[in-house]
């Protein structure tokens, strides 16, 4: 009786373990299957042209996608100027202010706004900015973008500061070092690891967005690079493809997924080994 | 008589409603060693914290009373400049964490942005990490990180990092609390050697440390300063029975 109900426990301890294993491998296998699929689908279109040329018109063989390329770096780097410094600076400001009315209430915007759709993100830059210009533009999407790239910085840069012992400070004050210089100098470098990965995992999560670029990048057939003029982006270019009649454009869509994925999945294992390899012992 | 480096005029300070120190008169001698003695939370570290106004970090921090350094108030100077002319060793060694030991010496130079030669930063860093006892064990590692070396090691390093900006008074807020008897007793040679060039105020709440390494011995108790004379005196005849009951382990 007592060896039957011990048997009964391991038996069930087992069970839990293993299922647990199961429930990990079920969490990998959808970006398995995504991979393979965008893989499988997309690797025979790649190639030298596909990355280098203009889009053809329907009906014509070939093609690339050089102006989405161009103008997912440039809507990245726009969005970047835009949040980068507001980003980190107001990181800063709640690191060193944990309480207090401006910190709680930086926080709960920053909580809320990381909450917003995004396709409502770009119609709140449609209205900004597309409207008063007259004009779709690269701008009005990098503005979109960084918007949405906002939050993930502020977040990170403050929990990465935060963990940073105060001693650091004190050391740094204690020689007579400037407030600013000390937060510049001495606490900001302790932290970089941390806030760089941030800002690499937030590009890597907004190169990728397609909703707020619908009314304000908007997409572009040609090549583009004045920023005041709508571009083509990856995930516009994928949206416009996949949902064409033409099987040569959806050919071209798997590639640029293709391409998309490797430039996302590139980002993190950055992100991973700049948080490795800067990472500082206190 | 030469007159004192520091004198601190019945000071009192407070975090918001509470009154951690009890208006406070004493007087630091040039190049000797005044230890700040007392059990934990009697307001010693808060203290040594006013002399270079770093409990102004705290938010509800307020102070009456009067510091004078070198007869200059030093509460009406910029506190950066106070700051530098009053080096500060914290109790956990801090070195800066993304600098290698040669720049963690000059940061008070580098982080202030003051220009010198680098013949100049040269020898700043091998006299500071000299008078510091640290030169012979790092002379080859300069250019790796401050934070490899050991606890008594980095000890020593913030030591040599708060020399090199030649303070006045050097404050040791519990130097060795963190360190273990080898290491402490390194450091306490080398604060009796540094005594020669340097004032230095040591907070410690070990009674056989403040003996054996201080000169004048000030015991804080509940924010009020009991009593300060020659350490001497002190620890054999003390006037105050407060004095005596702490000494002989009544109470702290």
């Amino acid at each position: 009786m007592v060896n039957e109900r011990i048997f009964f426990r391991i038996f069930k301890d087992k069970l839990f373990k293993l299922s647990v294993i199961g429930f990990c491998f079920a969490s990998i296998l959808p970006l398995l299957f995504i991979l393979f699929y965008i893989f499988k689908n997309g690797i025979a279109v790649i190639n030298w042209q596909f990355l280098t040329e203009l889009p053809k018109p329907v009906g014509e063989i070939g093609g690339g996608i050089s102006n989405a390329i161009v103008g997912t770096v440039m809507l990245v780097l726009i969005s970047s100027i835009c949040s980068i410094p507001l980003g980190i600076g107001a990181g800063i400001y709640l690191s060193e202010h944990k309480q207090g009315k401006l910190s709680y209430a930086v926080r709960l915007c920053v909580e809320i706004l990381q909450g917003i759709p995004s396709i409502v993100i770009g119609i709140i830059a449609y209205v900004w900015i597309v409207m008063p210009l007259r004009t779709f533009s690269a701008v009005s999407g990098g503005i979109a973008l960084g918007i949405m790239m906002l939050p993930i910085i502020v977040r990170s840069t403050e929990e990465t500061l935060k963990l940073i012992p105060e001693s650091l400070k004190e050391a740094s004050l204690a020689l007579g070092v400037p407030y600013y210089k000390t937060i510049m100098k001495v606490i900001v470098p302790a932290g970089l690891s941390g806030i760089v990965t941030a800002v690499i995992i937030s590009v890597a999560r907004v190169a990728g967005e397609t909703a707020p670029l619908l009314f304000t990048a908007f997409g572009n057939p040609f090549m583009n690079i004045n920023i005041l003029k709508p571009v083509n982006s990856l995930p516009l270019l994928v949206f416009n493809y996949a949902a064409s009649p033409y099987p040569e454009w959806h050919a071209l869509a798997w590639g640029a997924s293709l391409v998309l994925a490797v430039l996302v999945l590139t980002l993190n294992v950055l992100a991973r080994i700049f948080t490795k390899k800067w990472k500082v012992q206190f | 008589m030469e007159s004192p480096v520091l004198k601190i005029e019945s000071f009192s300070a407070s975090f918001g409603e509470h009154n951690v120190l009890k208006d406070i008169s004493l007087e630091v001698t040039r190049n000797k060693l005044t230890a700040m003695m007392g059990p934990s939370g009697c307001g010693k570290t808060t203290l040594v914290r006013c002399i270079n106004r770093m409990h102004e970090l705290v938010p509800n921090a307020s102070v009456s009373g009067k510091m004078l350094l070198q007869n200059e108030d030093l509460y009406a100077m910029n506190p950066i400049l106070a700051r530098r002319k009053i080096g500060m060793v914290f109790q956990r060694p801090n070195p800066f964490p993304t600098m290698n030991i040669y720049d963690n010496v000059i940061a008070g130079y580098k982080l202030n942005g003051i220009k010198i030669s680098k013949g100049d930063l040269d020898a700043i860093v091998e006299g500071s990490l000299r008078k510091g006892a640290l030169w012979d064990e790092v002379k080859d590692v300069l250019y790796r990180k401050g934070t490899f070396l050991s606890g008594g090691q980095q000890q020593r390093l913030c030591i040599a990092r708060a020399l090199a900006m030649k303070p006045e008074v050097l404050l040791l807020d519990e130097p060795t609390s963190a360190l273990d008897p080898k290491a402490t007793s390194r450091i306490e040679e080398l604060m009796i050697e540094l005594k020669n060039t340097v004032t230095i105020i040591l907070v410690t709440h070990n009674i056989a440390q403040a003996a054996r390494t201080s000169d004048f011995t000030a015991f804080i108790y509940l924010g009020e300063l009991v009593e300060f004379g020659p350490t001497q005196k002190l620890f054999t005849v003390p006037e105050d029975k407060r004095t005596e009951e702490y000494l002989t382990g009544k109470f702290g």
